[in-house]
């Protein structure tokens, strides 16, 4: 569904990838792990152009989304991104949060789009919340808000980046479950993750980044119950314990 | 001598002229000079912001990454010409800019007068410091509102009015309000040109009269009491906006 081919990409000076080939199948769940500043976040977000790489290509449903020639906003309609920082709209009711994107975008009717996202927002609880300031949600809320908000473009493909990284213990929970029956209903998911059980539990694949480079990937097992790479047992051996 | 009772005589004998010839001009020239500084500063904001870069193709057969060549591929003229006219409107003189426009403007366009050369020169001003309240109150929304909303197939035009416009418009409304006060202050020295506004009308009283204390200490009021007023105004507005 997603493949990327010698992916680079840098920040001034600062080498962030340095050739990254993956591959993502349909229904896949890649949670994409590693030590802070190896690159995750830019990689996903070079998934869906929010950064423009260097060099390299990559495939989204057979297009090169890298190409100028391509219309992006139509791929990333596809592609459900969920931020750390939930990024939801304050301006917006919790349910216009949702119809935003849809009424604006694919030119859905009002009615048939709210109708839409009560179903979507009943889903993850947030129904009684529909008419209020998005701003009085509490940050479990928020990315609750924030998923569906993805999904009401109903995306191919949903990209997370630190979901549960900005929440209050208390809170990370709700939102997992919520990843996890998306997940469990076939949900081609890139998932970047602190929680390494979370990522154990629903991963089929996981790929271990540091410096800008895949420096190891396989099964949740072959992971994170016997890691190759030295790297990769050293940063598991500091997060997990 | 200065005296209260004169100050007293002089507002009953001349407070039409200070209310009528003198902040009557004073308020249209402000919001003549606010009204077309945001639709000229709108433009300048957005200009600034553009990303048209005509030389843009360069890059693609600069693969030694020359500095130079880069440079010129990632130069936007719209952009550029934007923040030169902001540049120098805010690093000359109020005062200059009104001498220029007032020699000028008879010489290209013997139709308009003095006053309302003078109301495109302080609409001209306006434009510059307006630019830079749209651009830094469209900057201050978070950058992941943008993303949010691109991430979601939003193009850039939509992206804009729907989603950073409206919060941006929280930070941008207060401070025109605010512009609009320095405005009224600024406009005093459009009476170097006699146009009529609160300072002519104190030059007017003062020669009628020779109480010049007394009418400047009139014209002060006249002034403090319309911008505290605004100010405050301004301020009860800008918490509405924060409480919702
Ligand atoms: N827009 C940017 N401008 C400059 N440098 C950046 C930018 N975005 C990221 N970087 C740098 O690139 C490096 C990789 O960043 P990235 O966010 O991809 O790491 P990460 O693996 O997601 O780390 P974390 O776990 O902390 O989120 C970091 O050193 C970061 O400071
Ligand atoms: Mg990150």
């Amino acid at each position: 569904m997603i493949q990327t081919v010698d992916l680079y990409k840098s920040f001034g000076d600062l080498q962030v990838l340095k050739g990254i080939n993956e591959h993502v199948a349909p229904q896949e769940v890649i949670s994409i792990i590693g030590p802070s500043g190896g690159g995750k976040s830019t990689f996903l977000r070079c998934l869906n152009m929010l950064e423009t790489p260097d060099s390299g290509k990559i495939f989204f449903e057979g297009v090169d989304i890298t190409s100028e020639k391509v219309d992006i906003d139509l791929h990333r309609q596809k592609m459900g991104m969920v931020f750390q920082h939930f990024n939801v709209f304050p301006h917006l009711s919790v349910l216009e949060n949702v119809t935003l994107a849809p009424t604006v975008v694919k030119k859905i009717a009002k009615n048939e789009a709210t109708e839409q996202a009560m179903e979507l927002l009943n889903r993850v609880g947030l129904a009684e919340k529909a008419n209020e300031s998005a701003t009085s949600l509490s940050g479990g809320q928020k990315q609750r808000l924030a998923i569906v908000r993805a999904l009401a473009m109903e995306p191919d493909v949903m990209l997370f980046d630190e979901p549960t990284s900005a929440l209050d213990p208390e809170m990370v929970g709700e939102v997992l479950d919520v990843i996890k029956g998306l997940v469990k209903n076939g949900m081609t998911s890139v998932i970047v993750t602190h929680e390494m059980g979370f990522a154990k539990e629903v991963s089929d694949r996981v790929v271990f980044m540091d410096g800008g480079i895949v420096a190891e990937e396989g099964t949740p097992d072959e992971v994170f119950n016997h890691p190759q790479n030295p790297r990769t047992k050293d940063f598991l051996g500091k997060v997990l314990y | 001598m200065f005296s209260f009772e004169n100050i007293i005589m002089l507002w009953q004998d001349y407070w039409q002229i200070f209310i009528f010839e003198g902040l009557k001009y004073t308020l249209i020239l402000s919001a003549i000079a606010v009204f077309f500084g945001v639709i000229f500063g709108s433009f300048i904001a957005f200009g600034r912001m553009s990303d048209i870069r005509p030389f843009k193709i360069i890059n693609k057969y600069n693969e030694n990454n020359n500095a130079i060549l880069k440079a010129v591929a990632n130069f936007n003229p719209v952009s550029f010409i934007c923040e030169v006219y902001t540049e120098v409107i805010r690093g000359t003189p109020l005062l200059l800019q009104l001498y220029f426009f007032v020699f000028l403007i008879p010489k290209v366009l013997p139709f308009i007068n003095q006053f309302n050369a003078v109301a495109l020169a302080l609409s001209f001003n306006s434009a510059a410091y307006v630019s830079e309240l749209f651009r830094s109150g469209i900057q201050a929304v978070d950058k992941g509102q943008t993303e949010a909303a691109r991430s979601l197939g939003m193009n850039k035009t939509q992206t804009m009015l729907r989603v950073i416009l409206p919060q941006a418009i929280k930070n941008i409304l207060p401070a025109v309000g605010n512009e609009f006060i320095a405005i009224i202050k600024e406009t005093s020295m459009a009476s170097t040109f006699f146009v009529g506004d609160l300072m002519t009308s104190y030059l007017v009283v003062r020669g009628a009269t020779y109480l010049a204390l007394e009418s400047l200490i009139i014209i002060g009021v006249i002034y403090l009491v319309v911008t505290f007023t605004l100010s405050k105004l301004i301020g009860k507005y800008e918490r509405k906006l924060n409480s919702k």
